[in-house]
């Protein structure tokens, strides 16, 4: 009986041990709901990249990376299940790709010691690593979009924007508000009037805030929306015959399938963007190789070098330059979400390591350090030509006006120290 | 003309097209409540279902595709064809019918003489089975609807010039109105008026009357209860294939179109459960009440955004007076 007992106790062991050496990676995903159609993309392009880390490299550092999908439908509530039932199996890090889940995250996984990468997305100030020891939001944030469309804005008007109207047509949502602060900021420091106009979730219906708009002209609106409300905007923008040039939407706003619909009328559409567009890197052949060809891609392999896809490109592979990281601080391959932290925390995206890893350019160069867990604020410009069917970028990563955003950081996130009692991480 | 005025008019105009569209979706619950007593919660996905099923069929979509390829390890996605617009919404009707009648035969038939919270909790699992239904055989990603009746003939979107340069030079403002919202004030007066002349001078309209009114009577005098309720179910389909259009043209068909039922609630509730006619009626009054209050006083003082809230505050300030709605039967209990 002891014997048996023992037997099965080791097979048990031996059983579990491959799971133990996997790098796991937890991908909230949401392939159904209302926002389906922005989420399957992203989560086709984190696991895509992770399957080719493995088929074509054998992992990280020679650990097998393995993919832990859970499905939210882009629910708070159960993105925080996903998160309960997941965080046991090793998790590294989390991409709650949520704002709500990261709200609800933020505490649970600095008490359990697992990071959080909420890329472009989330708590804004949680940038300040001295307070949010295990949330990290690089390469940008909400606030760097506001100052990025408002500098693409100066661009575009020879650095004079004094006088000028600019509407900001948001989700009325805690993520649609957020740019509101930092833009009435900027408003002050270059003498633009600021309109604001919310869009109720889900935000099919919007002729309200386009006719207000037909009847203030402003010279440009700006747009936080997400879901439905993006391509109807669209669509009321190009039916009130607005300028789309003049109309510029946050990275989430600024996917192809946010244009498509509104069709040839959508043309000339501007948003941010946090990553390269288009699937001409040296990466996509790999991919295209070593996972779509083997048919071990995560979708049907047409959603490769879409917007959304390349986002969730973009978060694989800072993950892996994390993980790299952390190996080296700590000396192990297999490493545990504690070292996962470190290594986000020391980050330095290079324009050599992109290259190597087969996406120059692909994203801004930045480095990441205990105070800074946002990184520099790099942000793109691209446009949509809708003839060729794609967006195009017109303007390079830039940087974001970081004296008007790092005090709102600062303040913000002393809010939140003052209210948790916590003192500083560091030192 | 002062210029207050005019954006009010225009405000006022766009508040009408708008509750169109709102009716257009009220009605294929009135349809359903009216012959069975059966709050449709499913409606909304309904119209989901539908508009995908139009797009799918049009573009030549293979439906379950991704599950016939996971199963069978086949790698399918297309026909390869392209169907024109109405014979896409003629086999679109013709799957609504399918629907309707396995949703008769599979669920209500097994519910007859249940309480009526019963039969409105089988709608909420029908319309959590649809969406599920939905996205295996179409997919879950957006697709841009387009129904023409030639290459470029296309269902018209943006705002009308003729009238804007009418009203122009005539009042010194243009006003703005989407011709889609025009072409979906047509399709909702032609759509009542047949709804209207289907159930007055028709055989079976007339038998779905009288099962509305009372469905023992008209069992008594041979009316089949399982092929109106059929019916009904095959007409709901219909109203929200055509909501479906209409939604999914301005915004693509995605699965966001089911929540398009939150807009006919308040339409209900003011029009009452049983009209056709106060379908209409609240729906245009919850439009133009919502777009005026957000441009008089929700904007310039609230912060905007009052849309929402204000339909179904509206509604509720009907509801106190008169529970029925403003179309619906009188309450009549008797001691």
């Amino acid at each position: 009986m002891k014997y048996k007992l023992g037997t099965m106790a080791v097979a048990g062991l031996m059983a579990a041990s491959p799971v133990m050496a996997d790098l796991v990676f937890p991908s909230l995903s949401y392939r159904t709901g209302p926002y389906a159609a922005g989420g399957i993309p992203f989560a086709d392009g984190y696991a895509d990249y992770f399957t080719l880390l493995n088929e074509r490299d054998g992992g990280i550092g020679g650990v097998m990376t393995r993919v832990l999908e859970c499905e939210t439908a882009y629910n708070t509530e159960k993105g925080v299940e996903c998160y309960e039932a997941t965080k046991g199996e090793g998790a590294l890090v989390y991409q709650p790709l949520s704002t709500g889940i990261t709200y609800q995250l933020i505490p649970k996984a600095t008490a359990d010691d697992i990071p959080i990468h909420s890329m472009g997305y989330g708590r804004t100030s949680a940038a300040n690593g001295d307070v949010f020891s295990h949330v990290f939001n690089y390469p940008a944030n909400y606030w760097n979009g506001a100052s990025a469309a408002i500098n693409h804005i100066l661009e575009t008007n020879g650095g004079d924007i004094n006088g000028k109207k600019i509407a900001l047509v948001y989700h009325n949502s805690a993520y649609g508000k957020e740019p509101i602060r930092t833009l009435e900021e900027l408003s002050k420091k270059h003498g633009f009037e600021l309109v604001t106009l919310a869009v109720d979730h889900p935000g099919q219906e919007q002729k309200s805030q386009w006719l207000q708009i037909r009847r203030e002209r402003p010279d440009n609106v700006i747009m936080y929306g997400w879901g439905v409300m993006n391509q109807v905007a669209i669509q009321e923008a190009a039916n009130i015959r607005f300028p789309m040039e003049n109309f510029i939407g946050i990275w989430w706003s600024g996917a192809e399938i946010d244009v498509t619909s509104a069709g040839d009328a959508a043309n000339g559409y501007k948003a941010l963007a946090l990553t390269a567009v288009g699937n001409d890197f040296p990466l996509f052949d790999d991919i295209q190789k070593y996972v779509v060809d083997a048919g071990k891609a995560a979708g049907a392999g047409d959603q490769i070098g879409t917007v959304p896809y390349n986002r969730g490109i973009y978060a694989a592979m800072l993950a892996q330059l994390a993980v790299e990281k952390a190996q080296e601080i700590h000396g192990v391959a297999d490493i545990t979400s504690g070292m996962m932290r470190d290594g986000m925390e020391a980050l330095s995206v290079t324009e050599a390591r992109m290259a190597e890893l087969g996406l120059p350019s692909f994203g801004p160069a930045f480095d990441v350090s205990c105070a800074n867990h946002g990184g520099e604020g790099m942000v793109a410009v691209t446009q949509w030509d809708a003839s060729a069917g794609q967006f195009v970028k017109i303007a390079d990563f830039a940087p974001t006006d970081m004296d008007v955003i790092g005090p709102l950081i600062a303040e913000d996130s002393a809010a939140y120290a003052a209210e948790n009692n916590i003192e500083g991480n560091c030192g | 003309m002062n210029e207050q005025l005019a954006f009010t008019i225009e405000v006022f105009l766009n508040g009408l097209m708008a509750g169109v569209l709102y009716a257009l979706v009220a009605l294929g619950f009135v349809l359903i409540y009216k012959a069975s007593g059966i709050f449709n919660y499913a409606q909304g996905v309904m119209a989901l279902f539908a508009a995908m099923t139009l797009v799918g069929i049009q573009n030549g979509q293979v439906p379950f595709a991704h599950l016939i390829n996971a199963i069978f390890g086949t790698d399918v996605h297309k026909f390869g064809w392209h169907v024109h617009s109405f014979a896409a919404i003629l086999l679109t009707v013709i799957v609504m019918i399918a629907l309707a009648w396995m949703v008769q035969q599979f669920v209500f038939k097994h519910l007859v003489g249940q309480e009526p919270i019963i039969l409105f909790m089988a709608t909420i699992g029908l319309a959590y089975f649809l969406e599920g239904v939905a996205d295996l055989m179409w997919g879950s990603e957006l697709k841009a609807l387009n129904v023409c009746a030639s290459e470029g003939n296309c269902l018209p979107q943006g705002m009308n010039v003729w009238l804007e340069g009418t009203t122009y030079e005539a009042l010194g403002y243009g006003f703005f109105i989407d011709n889609l919202d025009i072409v979906a004030s047509i399709v909702a007066a032609v759509l009542v008026a047949g709804l209207v002349i289907f159930a007055q001078y028709t055989k079976q309209g007339r038998a779905m009357r009288a099962v509305a009114d009372d469905h023992q009577a008209a069992l008594s005098v041979g009316v089949s209860l399982n092929f109106i309720w059929v019916l009904v179910w095959s007409l709901a389909g219909f109203v929200a294939l055509v909501a479906g259009i209409m939604w999914g043209a301005k915004s693509g068909v995605q699965f966001s179109l089911s929540l398009i039922a939150l807009k006919a609630l308040p339409v209900l509730m003011l029009g009452g459960f049983t009209s056709i006619p106060g379908a209409i009626i609240g729906g245009l009054i919850i439009g133009v009440g919502e777009k005026l209050f957000e441009f008089l006083i929700g904007a310039p003082f609230l912060g905007g955004a009052t849309e929402n809230w204000f339909a179904y505050m509206l509604a509720l300030v009907f509801l106190v007076f008169r529970p029925q709605g403003l179309f619906g039967e009188k309450i009549i209990e008797r001691v």
